[in-house]
């Protein structure tokens, strides 16, 4: 997906002037409540006109105010996701799924019901009406209705902000895993840091109604090291495995225990990075069920702490520890430590 | 039970006739109308707002007087347009449904709007990001969801214009078997000495009319709540 967009939009008040170009297929748009997020998302949807500008999607302009062009919407092929469902209400699970592709040149048809039906295993919901779903399972129609519309961009405005947390990493891996096997490049509006980088690998940073930077989810995390706010390192874990009271999971090429376990393959778990403790050698015995070794391969200030970047075998993490403490360890880049992790550090999420 | 006369029975028929072709008639108006008002934004808005609820606040007489001066003869709907298509309104059912449905033209649009209003924007624009044009967003996902609404205005206008008097006698007249609605024949029949029985006969199928359908919205009322 390449889009360029440069345009001006006043709105009492607020003024929304935005100059970017960019590539890639999960791209972010980052920025706290009222920085022109949603106002930008609907410029591109074509649901409100720029006051003057530009924008352009794979080459084809969809709004070019010196040429007097403001392509409508639904010829725009650009699917919406929004903060709620919104669903038809009037019509069933079925009619609202198939309403978008109903209205999709055939020749673009790529996605159809059964295969949509079947990756997002919402079968059992197809002839019921709306109002009988729970809410997680309208986001899902939703999303389901959106994607077989074959769109070639899909733009989600803060599409987990009305779910419950439990819900939403399901519906986060939900969302990336459709995009993902449907080949479907997004737009992922949020102004929460963690959906940021659990989505998406490019960020345009919204602030006060202007594109400020392109940043990655992982930078804005680390920056926010500098307000004492931690770091939370991500780990996507595999093929859990109940023994006794804990679990047993996957992480690169690592094996890690964790208390808080649940039997689906794949769960994404959050541990802090000031709950990991750091040995010079290695101690022999420790109550911390997980023990890692590692390469420190970058030390960074976070204000009045120090980032330790970690390489243990194929997976990094970021320890967080007090300047004393990286002296009293004699901590430099390619020095060997070990990292101890406690089973209950970790959060799971989802 | 005192016995209808031939025109009584007539001007039931009529009541109900004038009443059920002005509402459909206005059906579409008045939807647009509400459309209009509920999701355009244009010149002259306030202007149609008001020209439109005028007859809500004008005295009926006074609505059926501009309005026979309007398409009579020598008014300039009468004489630009309905007489050289050789249409004669004035004094005929068909101008007692056209002053039916001004009079209650208004109610129907707040109705519908009423309906409109309660409609998700983001429904709308959901549609429209789904690949439904203007027109197709209108009749996919509008008018379903005004349904409420339209049949409530309906029933509100059927409702005024079997009671309607004012206008339809300016413009229609009280021709007996031609133009005269139940209440212009209740007016007739207490007008004159010993026709009270008579007029009574007919409040109590006005009021019938009127309570069956007040019971029929209600029935479809519930039966929609029902299929949600």
């Amino acid at each position: 997906m390449e889009l360029t967009v440069k345009v001006q939009k006043q709105f009492g008040t607020f003024f929304l002037d935005a100059d970017f170009a960019i590539q890639g297929d999960q791209v972010g748009v980052f920025g706290p409540s009222g920085s022109g997020k949603s106002t930008l998302v609907s410029l591109i949807a074509g649901l409100r006109h720029p006051d003057r500008g530009f924008i352009s999607l794979d080459g084809e302009t969809l709004f070019d105010s010196d040429r007097g062009l403001h392509m409508p919407p639904e010829h725009r092929r650009i699917g919406m996701v929004f903060q709620r469902a919104h669903l038809f209400p009037h019509l069933s699970v079925r009619s609202n799924l198939l309403y978008g592709y109903k209205r999709c040149d055939p020749r673009y048809r790529k996605i159809t019901l059964d295969t949509l039906v079947s990756v997002m295993q919402i079968g059992h919901l197809l002839d019921r009406g709306v109002r009988h779903l729970s809410g997680g399972e309208k986001q899902r129609v939703a999303i389901g209705r959106a994607v077989l519309s074959n769109p070639r961009l899909l733009l989600m405005d803060e599409p987990l902000s009305a779910v419950d947390d439990s819900l939403k990493f399901q519906i986060i891996s939900y969302l990336k895993n459709t995009c993902e096997i449907f080949k479907i490049p997004y737009l992922f509006i949020s102004h929460a840091l963690l959906e940021m980088r659990i989505m998406t690998n490019r960020v345009l940073n919204v602030e006060e109604g202007r594109v400020t930077r392109q940043v990655t989810g992982e930078d804005l995390a680390r920056e926010r090291m500098k307000d004492a706010a931690g770091y939370m390192n991500l780990l996507r874990l595999t093929a859990p495995r109940r023994i006794n009271n804990l679990y047993t999971y996957r992480w690169e090429d690592q094996e890690l225990f964790i208390s808080s376990g649940s039997p689906m393959d794949e769960t994404i778990f959050e541990v802090s990075s000031t709950d990991i403790i750091l040995f010079k050698r290695h101690p022999e015995a420790i109550s911390a069920r997980n023990l890692l070794k590692g390469t420190v391969v970058d030390i960074f200030e976070t204000g009045t702490r120090m980032g330790v970047e970690l390489k243990c075998g194929d997976g990094r993490l970021i320890a967080e520890i007090v300047k004393e403490a990286v002296d009293e360890l004699e901590l430099s880049k390619g020095v060997e430590i070990y990292a101890a992790i406690k089973a209950v550090a970790f959060r799971r999420l989802g | 039970m005192p016995s209808f006369t031939p025109s009584d029975y007539s001007a039931i028929l009529l009541s109900v006739r004038v009443a059920v072709v002005a509402t459909l008639l206005s059906l579409p108006f008045g939807f647009i109308v509400a459309y209009l008002m509920t999701y355009r934004r244009f010149r002259g808005r306030v202007a149609l707002d008001v020209i439109v609820n005028l007859p809500l606040t004008l005295p009926p007489v006074v609505v059926g007087y501009l309005l026979l001066l309007l398409l009579g003869r020598h008014g300039f709907v009468g004489k630009m347009i309905l007489q050289p298509l050789g249409i004669n309104l004035i004094f005929t059912w068909k101008a007692a449904v056209v002053a039916t449905a001004v009079v209650g033209f208004p109610l129907m649009v707040r109705s519908i709007r009423i309906g409109m209003e309660t409609i998700d924007v983001r429904l709308i624009q959901a549609s429209r990001t789904l690949g439904a044009g203007w027109f197709d967003t209108i009749m996919t996902v509008i008018v379903p969801l005004s349904v409420r609404g339209l049949i409530a205005g309906s029933v509100l206008m059927f409702a005024r214009g079997l009671g309607e008097f004012g206008a339809t006698i300016i413009v229609a007249g009280n021709i007996p078997g031609v133009t005269q609605t139940i209440p212009l024949a209740i007016y007739e029949y207490v007008s004159s000495p010993g026709g009270d029985v008579m007029a009574l006969s007919l409040c109590v199928v006005s009021v019938t009319i009127s309570v069956l359908v007040l019971l029929f919205h209600e029935w479809l009322g519930r039966r929609m709540v029902r299929s949600d």
